[in-house]
């Protein structure tokens, strides 16, 4: 078990790559963070089921309602996961889930925009996945144990998305002028808020997650990752990606417009296109199940 | 209640934690157990424990206030001996 | 029985229980995300995953008799020409009581035929049902373990009263009186198929929307 140690020494042990365990003594500042950081991933696992459920009900093919399904029922096993990561860092479940409906919380842009055809269903498995796992990957190094060690599992989890996802997208490629269009279509209105989910530049410096080594990657090395590992992948297929300075330059650096950062703020602040209805579902799926959790759950305690 | 979820990988491994869940009892964690830890056949076996069955020890062992090197093996020089012995024999 | 198709009668049965399948995993995955907690989210999922893999080689033992192919069967025939039972069509999704309700009585009633169904004379029938058991132990494990938390539920007991002639009218006359038997209940008028529930037009409309969208596409 840690000792008990001063703020200064506390970040000096993390930056060494000192570990932290569930119970072990931890400055009250980097306990919030955590609580903050993995609560926003948790939520966005949550939210991130929304968009995509409604297309299991409308797959083309029973192979694709099973799949589809299965990929959001990993999700919601995330959101487990990390969930009780964050109750036994001290703010329960039940909680987490009334400041996630009340709007006090928040969870990734991505998820506040609406799903329009099943090339969304494409576009968000392979690419909003594929910029999910970059992040997710950088967090197998966090120094809170507990969260690295479900990182494993989901990340091992996720692979099994982009595949989909891929699939997905190279059946409707490789099928009608219809549905490339439809790819094309939903890469036109997904590109910029892939573009902005890693969040803006910020000086590992001034970034309080990274010196407590809860991210170990910067946002944009995040976000030159995902250009470098799937633009090509994309052009490729023949599609056409919104964004005239999209290049990768001599250093193997990739320039682009600047995302609309003013965008990414007002929508994770709640003010997406889908983002009250969504929490509208939740917040009466919620009361409408109530009465089964406190049959089943509280007697039990 | 919370149940903890160890769940061996393959046979004759050791048994890990995987994660834990909540269930109001056996029968409940038990399927949930297998739905987490095994719809993937990703594990052999689980072990399901209510949390506050396990007992939690941090410090397992007292830092060594007497000397007690006789049980470890750095606590054991043979070099010296066993020239001698070999010098004895006529073997060194 | 090898060398011959089996009698219309059996692939019209199986046809009908493939269709159940379908609707009822379709019906039971509407909850996957929106389930009453997150433990029971992914159990509830991985159910209505099982329903629709056994809708699936239901489908494609019947298209290996008709032709054409499981997905065909599955999605692109006329709302009429679907033989679910009503009890499957029935939506209701945001009621869990009756969800459970419905889910114990109808382990039960397919019990019932997959045991008739593996002693089939049409081989591969016999051989799926088999497997289909195997699977559905975990399924009725599953609503066993319900049905004794919700026991005495109010919710729960009425819902379970409303689906029971739902429920008989999934298995063929002859069957049912064994199922009052095994629920206790006394038999009453079957709720039959052939008419579908208020509903069913609703889910076959979105079920196929983008099958239709582009047709005769590979997705």
């Amino acid at each position: 078990m840690l000792e008990r140690m001063g703020d200064d020494e506390f970040r000096a042990y993390l930056q060494e790559g000192g570990q932290v365990e569930v119970g072990d003594p931890m400055p009250e500042d980097y306990r919030k963070a955590l609580i903050k950081f993995i609560e926003m991933h948790g939520n966005s696992e949550l939210m991130g089921v929304l968009p995509e459920r409604e297309w299991i009900l409308r797959a083309p093919t029973l192979q694709r309602k099973l799949a589809l399904t299965a990929k959001v029922q990993d999700e919601v096993g995330h959101g487990q996961l990390i969930y009780r990561v964050v109750e036994d860092l001290g703010k329960p479940r039940d909680a987490c889930f009334d400041d996630l409906i009340a709007g006090k919380t928040k969870f990734h842009n991505v998820f506040h925009y609406p799903t329009k055809t099943w090339g969304d269903v494409g576009v968000i498995a392979w690419l909003v996945d594929a910029a999910a796992i970059i992040s997710q990957k950088a967090l197998l190094k966090c120094s809170y144990a507990p969260y690295a060690r479900i990182m494993k599992k989901i990340c091992w989890e996720e692979s099994f998305h982009i595949l989909h996802g891929r699939d997905v997208v190279l059946a409707m490629m490789t099928g009608t002028d219809e549905q490339r269009e439809l790819v094309q279509e939903a890469l036109d209105r997904w590109w910029g808020p892939l573009m902005q989910f890693h969040g803006n530049r910020i000086p590992a410096e001034d970034d309080p997650m990274y010196q407590w080594r809860i991210k170990s990657q910067a946002n944009e090395e995040a976000r030159q990752q995902f250009l470098d590992g799937y633009v090509d992948q994309i052009w490729e297929l023949g599609l056409t990606v919104p964004d005239p300075e999209l290049r990768k330059d001599e250093d193997g650096v990739w320039h682009y417009t600047e995302p609309d950062w003013d965008e990414l703020k007002w929508v994770v602040t709640g003010h997406g296109p889908a983002t009250e209805r969504r929490l509208g579902l939740r917040r009466a799926s919620r009361e409408e199940t109530a009465w089964v959790r406190r049959a089943v759950l509280a007697d039990a305690a | 209640m919370i149940w903890e979820v160890f769940r061996q990988e393959r046979e004759g491994q050791p048994f890990q934690h995987g994660g834990s869940l909540e269930a109001p009892n056996r029968e409940f964690a038990e399927a949930y157990a297998v739905e987490f830890y095994g719809r993937r056949a990703e594990s052999v076996a689980l072990w399901v424990v209510p949390r506050e069955e396990i007992l939690e020890i941090e410090d397992p062992y007292v830092a060594d206030v007497f000397d007690r090197d006789y049980r470890r093996v750095d606590g054991y020089s043979l070099k010296i001996k066993l020239r001698e012995a070999r010098e004895r024999a006529g073997t060194a | 029985m090898n060398a011959q198709a089996p009698p219309s009668a059996l692939v019209g049965t199986v046809l009908a229980f493939a269709d159940d399948e379908l609707v009822l995993g379709w019906r039971d995955s509407e909850w996957t995300g929106v389930a009453p907690f997150l433990e029971e989210d992914v159990a509830f999922s991985s159910i209505a995953q099982g329903e629709i893999g056994h809708a699936r080689a239901l489908y494609e033992l019947v298209a290996g008799v008709l032709g054409g192919d499981a997905d065909a069967l599955a999605f692109d025939r006329a709302p009429e020409e679907y033989r679910c039972a009503p009890l499957v069509e029935l939506p209701l999704v945001g009621d869990w009581a009756a969800t459970i309700a419905r889910h114990g009585l109808y382990e039960t009633a397919d019990a019932i035929r997959v045991a008739a169904l593996k002693e089939s004379d049409w081989p591969e029938l016999a051989g799926l049902a088999a497997k289909m058991d195997r699977e559905e132990a975990y399924h009725r494990m599953h609503a066993r373990m319900w049905l004794e938390k919700l026991k005495g539920n109010e919710r729960f007991e009425a819902a379970f009263t409303e689906l029971w002639p739902y429920a008989l009218g999934v298995l063929e006359p002859a069957q049912r009186g064994a199922l009052a038997e095994v629920v206790g209940r006394d038999e009453v008028d079957a709720v039959e198929r052939g008419a579908h529930a208020d509903g069913f037009a609703a889910l076959h409309e979105e079920m196929t929307m983008v099958r239709r969208s582009v047709p005769g596409a590979t997705w």
